[in-house]
């Protein structure tokens, strides 16, 4: 085994040697240019693969703050009554003590947790650190790039996106607490300043964070869909891509189309804030005083929140999809199942999450007529998910399966992505959507089809192309462990909680005891915290394993270890600045070459034997 | 943009490529915008008034500097250095006329009464024509270098300035054509 990858591995150099295109990068000393030193190399990088890095080390970052804020609110609802005052050294005024030394987390301070999770988890975490890490790390490196089209915007991409991050932190710090609203920002809680003590200071942190969000989102996304349209290697033509550029290009075309929607939304917003204009407000009293602002609409920023907010979860999914898709193709030894139709899925998927947004808003008071027109383009695209998951299936049925981590994950994600899918049909039909809006069942669904499902993709990326990052392996025993406990432990969570939001109790609420209806459920509550917590420890087996295996991994000593077809496996082990150390390969094939005839894969760079060209296939 | 990493050669350089992807996020705000408008006068409630005569004025110039700067394209090409600086410098000054006769309308809506925190039917026009200008200040920063490299710099032609150029007059076409959708709007809506 070991020789024939090393055979293998002469071949894709005397490939790349014999084939390749001279572009005569390594004459012009850019190598030196962008690694001179500690700040340039390590900071203010601009090289693609490092600020791949750089995205993947904040998002973890984020993911850690993120699940300890949902433990935070857990505790509360799992155990109301319980003593919280051992929390109080780290949260200060936030526990507060009653008479007998008891203490209790604060109600302020609880909603902030909500919201500050939600914005983390959907912003920072699946977006910068899922479509970010590895839209970076892998797009010039399977196309055949020698970086990304402009490594200058790259780079200010990700410190806008660290920007956004220190802005946000900041705000966790204020006296006054961070926003306490929803991730979601409805006014008029996020248009008065005085209707929480979240959303004066906190709430202009908020808004200042997620624009400079955007404008990290617009430079990454103008930089992806530039390279991935001009910037291919010969050959490589779009039906030839692997699937997940596919995933990253249309990931960043919905980017660039609805980020802008939601700035359009957040500027009116500030101006009813901050200048006293009515886009949102209308005749409120706040304290038995009426407020100035007449003929605003509450319901006309639902309208460009939703614009974006739903295309995001596609922003999210999508390239965990690529990258599942690619995973099990290779790690099952066959060829995607229906490779044109997952590219079609992808578009269909991206058509439609633009036609769907007022299904979140079926109880807001839309018309009926209007309702039915969303439940349908709803409720259509479960058919190109259907294509989806029936491909990955197919592609995993009657393959050579490696159950390692990246491969378990990736099935993981499957599995996520059908039960999680499911109750979507349920919510997209306005009438059921009456009785289920903004209950626990809402939350179970979006968080096991996107949360933990993307999670998953995530995960399988990680575990999969680190080997390309780091030139090590990570600890298979510890990712095994990490999966499956994950995959337990996160249906252990979010299962029980549509039996929670079906009986009604509704979601955000700090707590139940005043609903008699409610109390039998506290039972069930404590189980979903223990749960939680337990999955949130795993995780930080995945963090040590990560960082210990860039140290002490095992070293990968072949180019291409997982026996893949694509084109970053036939870079060095250590990839230096400009990917190639020479030419750069040029494609014969398409990227699924897997159990070809006698062959276990044949690798993209490898020219069309003379039977193939008889047969004439991709 | 590293010119060495292009493997693929295509009638479309990628800066430029890359430019027009960035206008369509910028209108898909603006459509944003006008949408929101559309929804919000559906409501009812609404005020109808009569746009500020600047704002007409604002049109002419901006169309006339949409000339101006293709034709000192034209010229910078066809080396024609003389002719190319003086029609960048008039692109300049009539892309600075129009933010000054936006102002002006801006006041003028303001005296007769429509004011930015009265009815959202004012408020979109100065919100919306506001947000507009600021992408006409960003493209007069982008000329105003412009001016200063073509007198501080020795003229030269080389693919690197031709495709900045072609980039910045594809740029003020596109807030051209945009504000002219926006004149537009307000006028039918």
């Amino acid at each position: 085994m070991a020789q024939t990858q090393v055979a293998v591995q002469d071949v894709s150099d005397q490939l790349i040697e014999k084939y390749g295109y001279d572009d005569h990068f390594h004459e012009h000393h850019h190598g030196d240019k962008f690694q001179t030193n500690f700040i340039t190399h390590y900071i203010f990088s601009m090289d693609h693969k490092m600020i791949g890095k750089q995205f993947l080390i904040t998002g973890m970052f984020w993911a850690f703050i993120g699940g300890l804020m949902s433990l935070i609110f857990r505790l509360q609802l799992g155990f109301p009554e319980e003593n919280m005052a051992w929390l109080q050294p780290f949260l200060g005024k936030w526990i507060v003590l009653n008479d007998a030394g008891i203490g209790s987390i604060s109600p302020e301070f609880y909603y902030a947790m909500v919201t500050m999770h939600g914005t983390i988890l959907v912003f920072f975490v699946l977006t910068a650190g899922l479509s970010g890490t590895f839209s970076n790390f892998l797009i010039p490196l399977q196309i055949g790039a020698r970086d990304m089209a402009s490594p200058f915007l790259n780079m200010l991409s990700y410190w806008f996106f660290f920007l956004a991050g220190v802005v946000l932190f900041f705000s966790l710090f204020l006296s006054t607490g961070a926003f306490s609203g929803g991730w979601v920002a409805y006014p008029p809680l996020s248009a008065l300043p005085q209707a929480a003590s979240g959303s004066g200071a906190g709430m202009t942190l908020w808004l200042l964070s997620l624009t400079l969000f955007v404008v990290s989102v617009l430079l990454g996304g103008i930089n992806y869909v530039t390279t991935i349209i001009n910037m291919r290697t010969k050959g490589l033509s779009m039906w030839r891509l692997p699937l997940t550029i596919w995933a990253f290009l249309i990931t960043a075309v919905i980017g660039l189309l609805s980020f802008p929607v939601l700035v359009s939304g957040f500027l009116l917003l500030f101006f009813d804030r901050s200048v006293g204009t009515s886009f949102y407000l209308s005749e409120i009293y706040i304290g038995g005083q009426a407020l100035d602002h007449v003929g605003g609409s509450p319901i006309l920023y639902q309208h460009l929140f939703w614009f974006l907010g739903h295309p995001e979860v596609y922003i999210i999914i999508l390239p965990a999809m690529g990258i599942v898709s690619e995973v099990l193709a290779i790690h099952s030894r066959k060829p995607i199942f229906g490779y044109k139709a997952m590219v079609f899925s992808i578009l269909a998927i991206a058509f439609l999450s633009f036609l769907v947004w007022a299904h979140h808003m079926f109880v807001s008071g839309i018309n009926p007529y209007m309702a039915m027109i969303f439940v349908l383009f709803t409720l259509i695209i479960a058919v190109p998910s259907a294509v989806k998951v029936f491909n990955w299936i197919a592609t995993l049925y009657g393959g050579s399966i490696r159950f390692n981590s990246a491969n378990l994950f990736s099935i993981g994600f499957v599995s996520m992505f059908i039960s999680g899918g499911l109750t979507g049909i349920f919510l997209g039909n306005s009438a059921i959507d009456i009785q289920l809006h903004d209950t626990y069942f809402v939350v179970a669904h979006f968080h096991i089809v996107m949360g933990v499902a993307a999670f998953f993709g995530t995960f399988a990326g990680v575990y999969h192309w680190f080997p390309k990052m780091y030139g090590r392996f990570m600890n298979e025993f510890l990712g095994k462990i990490h999966f499956w406990f994950t995959l337990i432990g996160a249906y252990l969570i979010f299962w029980p909680m549509h039996y929670l939001g079906i009986a009604g109790v509704p979601r955000r609420y700090y707590s139940f005891d005043t609903f008699e209806t409610f109390s039998h459920f506290s039972g069930m509550n404590q189980f979903i915290t223990i749960a939680a917590i337990l999955v949130f420890v795993v995780q930080l087996v995945f963090v040590i394993n990560f960082f210990y295996s860039i140290w002490y991994g095992k070293k990968v000593k072949v180019k291409n270890p997982w026996g893949a077809t694509t084109l970053e496996w036939t870079t060095p082990i250590n990839v230096g600045h400009g990917n190639w150390p020479g030419k750069i390969p040029t494609v014969h094939r398409w990227s699924y070459d897997y159990s070809k005839g006698e062959r276990d894969f044949i690798s993209q760079i490898e020219p069309l034997s003379e039977e193939e060209k008889k047969e004439g296939v991709h | 943009m590293n010119s060495n990493t292009k493997t693929r050669s295509k009638g479309i350089e990628p800066e430029v490529f890359g430019l027009w992807i960035a206008n369509g996020s910028i209108l898909m705000m603006f459509a944003a915008f006008t949408s929101a408008y559309i929804v919000r006068q559906a409501q009812g409630n609404w005020l109808e008034f009569r746009l500020p005569e600047w704002f007409f004025w604002s049109t002419l110039i901006i169309v006339a500097s949409s000339f101006t700067i293709h034709f000192a394209y034209k010229n910078f090409l066809s080396r024609n250095i003389q002719m190319y600086k003086k029609l960048y410098l008039i692109t300049f000054v009539l892309g600075v006329l129009f933010v000054i006769t936006q102002y002006l309308g801006w006041l003028a809506m303001n005296d007769s009464g429509v004011e930015l925190t009265g009815n959202p039917a004012g408020s979109f026009v100065y919100v919306i024509s506001g947000v507009h200008a600021l992408h006409v200040l960003g493209g007069l920063a982008a000329l105003a270098v412009g001016v200063l490299k073509m007198y501080l710099l020795p003229d030269g032609f080389s693919q690197k300035r031709k495709t900045r150029f072609k980039m910045m007059v594809h740029y003020w076409h596109f807030v051209d054509i945009l504000w002219i959708y926006l004149l537009l709007f307000f006028i039918l809506q």
